[in-house]
């Protein structure tokens, strides 16, 4: 694969995918405030895909958006494994949109650098709509992390489960070095870097404890096309509503 | 902040009028501002009686760009234009600084707070007290950083006690 076709990819597959896994919270959110934030970002989310496969089917000859979202096999897609995790309690959505947004932030900081120009050009675009998302974050971690003793532990107990996942956002790519030399993209490991920082200054602040890697391999194998047993079903939900509406714009 | 170009004499239709006959074209989420207003157009390039807009997009997930490029196209072929081109303007990034002076009056008789200037440099701290477009007050909390569209928040007023929603700068 292209190395900049499968660094896109791996962009808009996660955005794909945790844009659904939010929109499922539509309707169900624990109060309409969050609903309607959860509603919002899962759009975001959704059309911040749909650019980025855009960027392929424009500058690579790719298929058209639609069919890269909906019409790919598991094994096609490059999203990390964090994002496929069922939405389980609102908890576990809040620690893991902390984690996730973090990440994407500062990944799009340093690919507004990039020398490839139409992913440098998005990545501007791009950041003015995820500050919201990284502060409704903050804000929601916050507010329950110094709430009480139960919002507390349920967070705690959330970000010692999601934060070793978390390491598979940074699972480096096949051709790391080559978009790190022709200055497409900084790299994994200095993002990397940067967002442990950024969530360790808040996990602290929030009197909550990262917990201590055990298993090296947690969270890996989602760039490589190697998921969860969570994605296949959700994107057969995924296919049978598309070709159910085959020609329906999205 | 329109780049206009008019490549050929006599000229057919001026960018004035071309852009007087664009206000009628609107985001339904914000029916009381025209793309004109939004900022929406980048580039208009008139060509004798042939025509290229250059849209630029709000937010990347904005649900009526197909719409309203479809707008436009139909608005000027109703003026006249025989070819009328209607392409996305990746160049430049939409800001709400680009909404208008006359764009921002227009919201706040919306009922919808303008967003600050700020060139992208906007803080936490300038959601937080955003002025009531009912009564003027900036006694306010931010509610969420979200609201009924992609491009709104929610903000409650401690003055008159409503809730209202407010345009977020982007
Ligand atoms: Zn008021």
């Amino acid at each position: 694969m292209n190395p900049i076709v499968e660094l896109i990819t791996k962009l808009g597959d996660d955005a794909f995918i945790l844009g659904h896994r939010h929109s499922e919270w539509t309707g169900l959110g624990p109060i309409l405030e969050e609903d309607i934030a959860m509603s919002s970002m899962a759009q975001d989310k959704i059309g911040h895909a749909l650019a980025l496969y855009t960027i392929l089917h424009e500058q690579f000859g790719g298929p058209d958006p639609d069919t890269i979202g909906f019409l790919r096999n598991e094994k096609e897609f490059r999203c990390c494994h964090l994002v496929e995790y069922p939405n389980g309690e609102y908890d576990f959505t809040l620690v893991r949109h902390f984690l996730f947004d973090h990440a994407e932030l500062l990944r799009y900081q340093l690919l507004r650098q990039s020398t490839f120009a139409p992913l440098a050009r998005f990545a501007a675009k791009v950041m003015g709509e995820l500050k919201y998302h990284v502060l409704h974050a903050d804000s929601l971690m916050q507010r329950l992390a110094l709430g009480n003793e139960e919002s507390h532990a349920r967070l705690q107990a959330s970000l010692t489960e999601a934060f070793p996942l978390a390491a598979g956002i940074f699972e480096k790519s096949p051709y790391e070095d080559q978009l790190i030399a022709e200055g497409v993209f900084a790299g994994e490991a200095l993002l990397q870097q940067q967002w442990l920082k950024e969530i360790e200054q808040r996990v602290q602040a929030w009197d909550l404890h990262l917990p201590e890697a055990r298993e090296p391999l947690a969270g890996l194998g989602g760039r490589y096309g190697y998921h969860t047993p969570y994605l296949q079903p959700l994107l057969d939900e995924l296919t049978s509503v598309f070709r159910s509406e085959e020609n329906a714009s999205w | 902040m329109v780049t206009t170009h008019t490549l050929s004499d006599p000229t057919f239709m001026t960018a004035d009028q071309v852009l007087q006959a664009l206000h009628d074209v609107h985001d339904p989420e914000i029916p009381a501002l025209s793309i004109v207003d939004l900022g929406m157009i980048g580039e208009l390039i008139i060509q004798g009686e042939n025509i290229t807009v250059k849209l630029i997009p709000t937010f990347i997930a904005c649900p009526a760009l197909d719409w309203i490029r479809h707008q436009v196209k139909e608005r000027l072929k109703q003026m006249g234009f025989r070819k009328v081109e209607v392409v996305h303007d990746d160049q430049t990034v939409w800001t709400s600084d680009r909404i208008s002076e006359e764009g921002r009056r227009k919201l706040q008789a919306f009922g919808l707070t303008p967003p600050a200037r700020n060139c992208g440099r906007w803080t936490e701290a300038s959601l937080a007290a955003v002025t009531c477009p009912h009564c003027g007050s900036s006694n306010t909390v931010l509610r969420s950083f979200f609201g009924s569209t992609l491009c709104r928040s929610t903000h409650y007023c401690n003055q008159c006690r409503q809730v209202f929603e407010s345009f977020k700068p982007v």
